[in-house]
């Protein structure tokens, strides 16, 4: 029978032969990611249940990342709980605050992602891990506290979506333009309960940082997962950085494979994209929205804060000062140092910048950088939702690392054209 | 009697549900105090114990915050009703035993305001203001049984 690559994924996890999209399977769960805001609640759960030890510590990755370094007492107390829950359970793959990061950046940068696996988190953004070839996706507390108590987890077998990305990218034009560019053409929920597959000439040439901004959004079109097959480049990054490097699966889709659609993009003339507020399916070319105001211009979290990302932001930066506030947030500590290493950190000083530590922080409004009623935020985040980043009228406008650094420098939204 | 608070707007998020801000705790009481506030301020000082929400497409998308769930139990409301629902939210209901009831054509049959009352074990909303009576399809047995054995880990309890 042909098969997807999720199905192929799924099928070994369940140990079946085969699944078919609407099949409800036990599937084994290879890595659990936990956090701070979704573990603790889980952690309780199981507690009430008269269970405090895990399935497999060593499927365990944990880093505190939504509200590190505590950023006030109920957070801490938080902190406090999956700290002592990591401890108590002798879980090595845990990063306590020091070595903490967003997840989503983390656990790949620091090799527990690999082909072929199924991997779940407390984290609707969970589905970035597909960009390596694994079958991801976020649950709920309650998902995660079954799965760390009995390794596996009930799924219905997804339909998938498949999107054809051809075309090399133009100047000043990013991952993240694509990802905006499809969730506008297909809608918050276009792809809502379904594995949407990433294929074509353009994936190929992205480096892996740039094909995580993609599958890291797929929840946004309200997706189960996203998925890239494994190639060239995922073998480069993942050579000598995974922990457990026992040999790995490496699935593709048949060619017969069934999909519920096919989407074709001709990527060769994308424009810089922003998603205006509230959705992330509102997308508009920049040339449509250039000249609005900005108050505030956020570079980080699990969609843009890699390396690469600040790269970008700092070609825009250098030798210039910003207009409006900016926030700098390398993702984790690894990405902190190096852009440090490489000078970039001095550059996001010289042009009045905050830099800060990793952490999820103003993305999802929890702190370092609150938006006050009415601002308005260009940001390389992934949702746009009201009082998604502080106060109900205040907006984010969804951008690349580009287009928020220029934009940063004016004052307003601009085209990163202009200064390349 | 129990009321529907009626939003006529597709993908009420999470975010809206209970916002971030209010994640740095898991207590449901207090989760509850804050429930839909970024949808409407006035919610909770207009709900009480059995309302039901009716809504469009796409309820619940955005995060995996098992908390909107929560302050939705939290606040003792009675369903939510909505054209269709995100699917983590949808899993999320189910695993807490709470029964997210999906009328694709919702926001015509109800009015806000009007008196409801939910059968879930013969699928049907009684809407009482309009003296018609409106069935919903039942969730699939597996997570109805889920449901009944009041949410996920109790069911998983249940088996071993």
């Amino acid at each position: 029978m042909s098969m997807t690559i999720t199905e192929k994924i799924l099928a070994k996890s369940a140990g079946k032969e085969s699944v078919a999209p609407g099949d409800l399977i036990n599937a084994n769960v290879d890595i659990m990611m936990c956090h701070d805001v979704t573990t603790p609640p889980a952690i309780s759960m199981l507690s009430e249940k008269g269970i405090d030890g895990v399935f497999d510590a060593d499927r365990i990755v944990v880093t505190p990342d939504h509200f590190q370094p505590a950023k006030d007492i109920k957070s801490a107390q938080l902190l406090k709980r999956l700290d002592s829950w990591a401890k108590r359970n002798k879980i090595k793959n845990y990063y306590p605050v020091g070595r903490a990061g967003v997840c989503h950046a983390l656990l790949p940068e620091q090799g527990h992602i690999r082909p072929g696996e199924v991997i779940i988190g407390g984290d609707s953004h969970t589905c970035t891990y597909g960009a390596f070839g694994a079958f991801s996706t976020g649950v709920g507390s309650t998902d995660l506290a079954a799965a760390l108590a009995t390794g596996e987890l009930w799924f219905k077998v997804p339909e998938s979506m498949k999107f054809v990305l051809n075309g090399s990218l133009s100047t000043g034009v990013y991952s993240k333009d694509i990802i905006i560019a499809i969730i506008t053409r297909i809608g918050t929920d276009g792809a809502l309960y379904r594995a949407m597959e990433f294929v074509g000439s353009t994936i190929e040439e992205m480096s892996m940082e740039a094909r995580m901004t993609i599958t890291n959004m797929a929840i946004e079109a309200g997706g189960k997962s996203g998925i890239i097959a494994f190639d060239d480049t995922t073998k480069e990054y993942l050579d000598g950085r995974l922990k457990n490097d026992a040999p790995y699966d490496v699935f593709t889709s048949d060619e017969d494979a069934n999909y519920l659609s096919v989407e074709e993009f001709d990527i060769a003339s994308l424009e810089p994209m922003v998603a205006i507020p509230n959705l992330p399916s509102n997308g508009v070319t920049i040339g449509e929205c250039a000249g609005e105001a900005m108050d505030q211009a956020y570079i980080g979290s699990c969609t843009n804060g890699r390396i690469e990302d600040l790269r970008i932001a700092a070609e825009f930066m250098k030798g210039k000062k910003v207009a409006i506030r900016t926030i700098v947030v390398p993702a984790t500590p690894e990405i902190w140092k190096q852009a440090n290493d490489e000078g970039l950190l001095n550059i996001f000083y010289e042009a009045n910048c905050v830099v800060s530590a990793p952490t999820c922080g103003a993305c999802l409004g929890g702190f370092m950088g609150i938006l006050a009623d009415n601002e308005k935020c260009v940001s390389t985040t992934n949702r746009n939702f009201v009082g998604r980043m502080g106060h109900p009228t205040s907006g984010v406008y969804l951008a690349s690392p580009a287009t928020a650094a220029a934009s940063a420098i004016e004052g307003k939204l601009v085209d990163p054209r202009k200064y390349m | 009697m129990p009321i529907a608070h009626v939003y006529k707007r597709d993908h009420v998020n999470t975010d809206e549900i209970i916002p971030a801000r209010y994640l740095n705790t898991d207590d449901t009481a207090e989760l509850a105090l804050h429930c839909m506030e970024d949808l409407d301020t006035k919610f909770m000082d207009k709900a009480s114990a059995g309302d039901v929400i009716v809504c469009g497409d796409d309820f619940g998308c955005g995060s995996s915050r098992e908390h909107a769930v929560w302050a939705i139990q939290g606040a003792k409301l009675g369903a939510v009703i909505a054209h269709s629902f995100a699917r983590i939210f949808y899993r999320n209901c189910i695993n807490c035993g709470f029964y997210p009831i999906e009328l694709p054509n919702a926001l015509e049959l109800i009015n806000d305001g009007d008196e409801v009352e939910v059968d879930y074990a013969n699928g049907i909303i009684n809407n009482k203001t309009q003296s018609k009576e409106i069935s919903f399809k039942p969730l699939p047995d597996f997570a109805l049984e889920i449901i009944n054995d009041g949410g996920l880990l109790n069911h998983i309890a249940k088996k071993v």
